[in-house]
């Protein structure tokens, strides 16, 4: 009976003029719909993510009015085809200038100060509540995720307000102590850490949380191993948690490495850059000049210097997430 | 709870012997709570003293008394706030564009997804890693030549994008959807093969199988990629500060930022209400649905 059925169709289909149903095959072929269907996040991701960042690197080569090509100036000391050819003047301007390496320098001194103590935090904060009963991990879970939750740009505000120069309510406190008031955000070492606290606030939740979920994946038998083995508490983190949770650690700390050096908000409410561009980071420093400051083509070549470090934090991230894809 | 069960582990201390590795336990629960309870109180306070703040007036604050404590409690500052047209214009803002890009996200990323964990095309998986990478490239390397981008774009059309607010809906997007992408490639790839394959034997087409039978079996994940297109919309900073500047086109962390804080007036009652409304829609997404935030959350790095 089946076949009864089947063959005249094909025969049918033969019969059809060519042309068009060889169109028609083509778009019922199951490769052209699925392009269709990812067609909307090809466009997406080509505009206005591929595009610009190339569009970027072309905007370095401009001068300020983006109405010609920025050269390089006075640069006898490069061979002529350099001077000639090659559109640096925005890059030459940036490196002979000191707040340029200042700011370089307070990029990575936040984010490497910020991610590792992110990291500990969340580490350790992680372990507490992997300790006590699970019946009330979640309400503990719950709260200590907060600052995460929070839009970083109202949640800085508290921070400023707490800050305040002349109303800290930190400075109350250690008023209470007859501890002399500090200029949280006046002076530009306290303002630096100020920057770097906000920013462990925001982001050790989210090493917290990420920390968990490896702890809940380790086995307890290993533990219970250990401990009739003798080890102490110490011993157990050392031989049992690190090595179970190395990969959650090092792809958690290398996401939070990307956000914590191209972030914005935190210093753009919290000081603005400010006392004297002291706490300016890539991404505000680019912001005051690209966009404040009305020089597009210099702001975007502040802000591909972020580039590198982004890619390289990319690549690891990339090749352990390839290689555990090819372990599944 | 903390010393009932720490005096239950109490009576071992009679039998070392045995008790060693229990009472270790006791007393490591009881100072976990400590230092839990010590923790959890840092992270509160910001959002603690923001409460205490706004509840405050500008006398009240600026007489120096304790500023932890609220001596004359009073809803002065949500009133006014509520009854100032501006900051209903952020907050409508901010409401229209979270939404319109939680369904602009949803309707690119589910399709996307499902085209590349179970149809495969030419260059798909390809087009799988391209999208995780381009959710790492962040949005400060971007907003220049974006901005550059939509003025050339207003010269060559004549459609003016910045300083409105639906560019956001343009922009918005390229943070959302990769991640969402991702998340819900995860979740799909996790749907035994069988049962589309079932779908496809009785007859659905491709669409009709990612209706019917992948949306529902996939919603806890689209829930979470709900939450999170909704939570980094409603708190992106960076896109609307560059791209906005009129006082009727800006959303709400913009709006609060650049319109409570003048220099010369004194009014951090109202800013820390307007920043503590400002939270409010994600903290109330998360109290009620934190499980999918969780999932959401962790989803990212530990799928792939």
């Amino acid at each position: 009976m089946a076949d009864a059925v089947v063959t005249p169709v094909t025969e049918v289909r033969r019969a059809r003029p060519k042309p068009r149903s060889r169109l028609r095959k083509f778009f019922e072929r199951k490769s052209t719909i699925a392009f269709f269907m990812a067609l909307p996040l090809i466009l997406l991701i080509f505009t206005l993510v591929i595009y610009p960042a190339f569009y970027a690197i072309y905007l370095t080569t401009l001068n300020k009015r983006m109405t010609a090509t920025a050269w390089m100036k006075n640069c006898t000391y490069l061979p002529d085809w350099i001077c000639t050819y090659i559109p640096f003047g925005n890059l030459q301007f940036l490196l002979t200038r000191e707040t340029f390496w200042m700011v370089f320098w307070q990029s990575c001194l936040f984010a490497i100060t910020a991610v590792i103590f992110k990291a500990l935090i969340g580490f350790i904060v992680s372990h507490l509540v992997h300790n006590i009963p699970a019946k009330g991990q979640r309400k503990w879970r719950g709260m200590l995720l907060v600052p995460w939750v929070i839009p970083a740009a109202m949640s800085t505000l508290a921070w400023q307000w707490l800050f305040d120069p002349s109303y800290s309510a930190f400075n109350w406190i250690l008023a209470q102590f007859e501890i002399e008031r500090i200029a949280w955000t006046g002076v530009a070492h306290w303002a630096r850490f100020s920057v770097i606290l906000v920013n462990i606030w925001i982001g050790a939740p989210f090493f917290m949380i990420m920390y968990l979920a490896a702890l809940k994946s380790v086995p307890d038998q290993l533990y219970e191993a250990a401990e009739i083995d003798g080890a102490n508490w110490w011993q157990r983190i050392w031989f049992v948690t690190l090595p179970m949770m190395r990969n959650i650690i090092a792809i958690t700390a290398l996401f939070s490495t990307i956000v914590t050096f191209a972030n914005f908000d935190i210093v753009r409410v919290l000081t603005a850059g400010g006392p004297l561009d002291k706490t300016h980071l890539f991404a505000t420093w680019s912001f005051r000049l690209g966009i404040e400051g009305g020089d597009i083509p210099l702001g975007a070549t502040v802000s591909l210097f972020m580039v590198p470090i982004l890619a390289v934090a990319a690549a690891f991230i990339l090749r352990d997430i390839t290689r555990r894809g090819n372990e599944a | 709870m903390t010393s009932v069960t720490v005096d239950k582990a109490g009576p071992t201390r009679a039998t070392p012997k045995y008790g060693s590795i229990k009472r270790d336990r006791a007393w490591a629960l009881r100072w976990s709570f400590v230092f839990l309870t010590l923790f959890a109180f840092a992270f509160l306070i910001p959002p603690i003293y923001m409460f205490i703040t706004s509840l405050k007036t500008s006398a009240e604050i600026s007489a120096a008394k304790n500023p932890w404590w609220v001596f004359n409690p009073t809803l002065g500052n949500y009133i006014d706030l509520l009854a100032a047209p501006q900051y209903l214009i952020f907050f409508k803002n901010s409401a229209i564009v979270s939404v319109s890009v939680v369904v602009i996200t949803m309707l690119i990323a589910i399709p996307a997804a499902f085209a590349l964990s179970r149809m495969r095309f030419w260059g798909s998986a390809t087009l799988a890693t391209g999208v995780f990478l381009t959710y790492l490239i962040p949005e400060t390397l971007l907003f220049l030549p974006l901005f550059k981008m939509f003025a050339v774009f207003n010269e060559l059309t004549g459609i003016q994008l910045l300083n409105r607010w639906w560019v956001l809906l343009v922009v918005y997007p390229t943070l959302t959807v990769p991640f969402a992408t991702w998340i819900m490639i995860g979740y799909f790839a996790s749907i035994p093969k069988e049962l589309d394959e079932a779908a496809i034997i009785d007859g659905a087409s491709w669409m009709q199988t990612l209706v019917r039978v992948f949306v529902p079996v996939a919603l806890p994940g689209i829930i979470a990629a709900t939450i999170f297109a909704f939570t980094v919309s409603w708190a992106q900073f960076l896109y609307p500060l560059a791209f906005t500047t009129s006082i009727d086109q800006l959303v709400l962390p913009v709006g609060i930022i650049t319109t409570l804080i003048k220099g010369d007036v004194f009014n951090w009652g109202q800013i820390m209400t307007g920043a503590l409304l400002g939270a409010a829609p994600p903290l109330i997404i998360y109290a009620f649905l934190m499980d999918y935030y969780i999932a959401g959350l962790t989803a990212g790095s530990t799928k792939g």
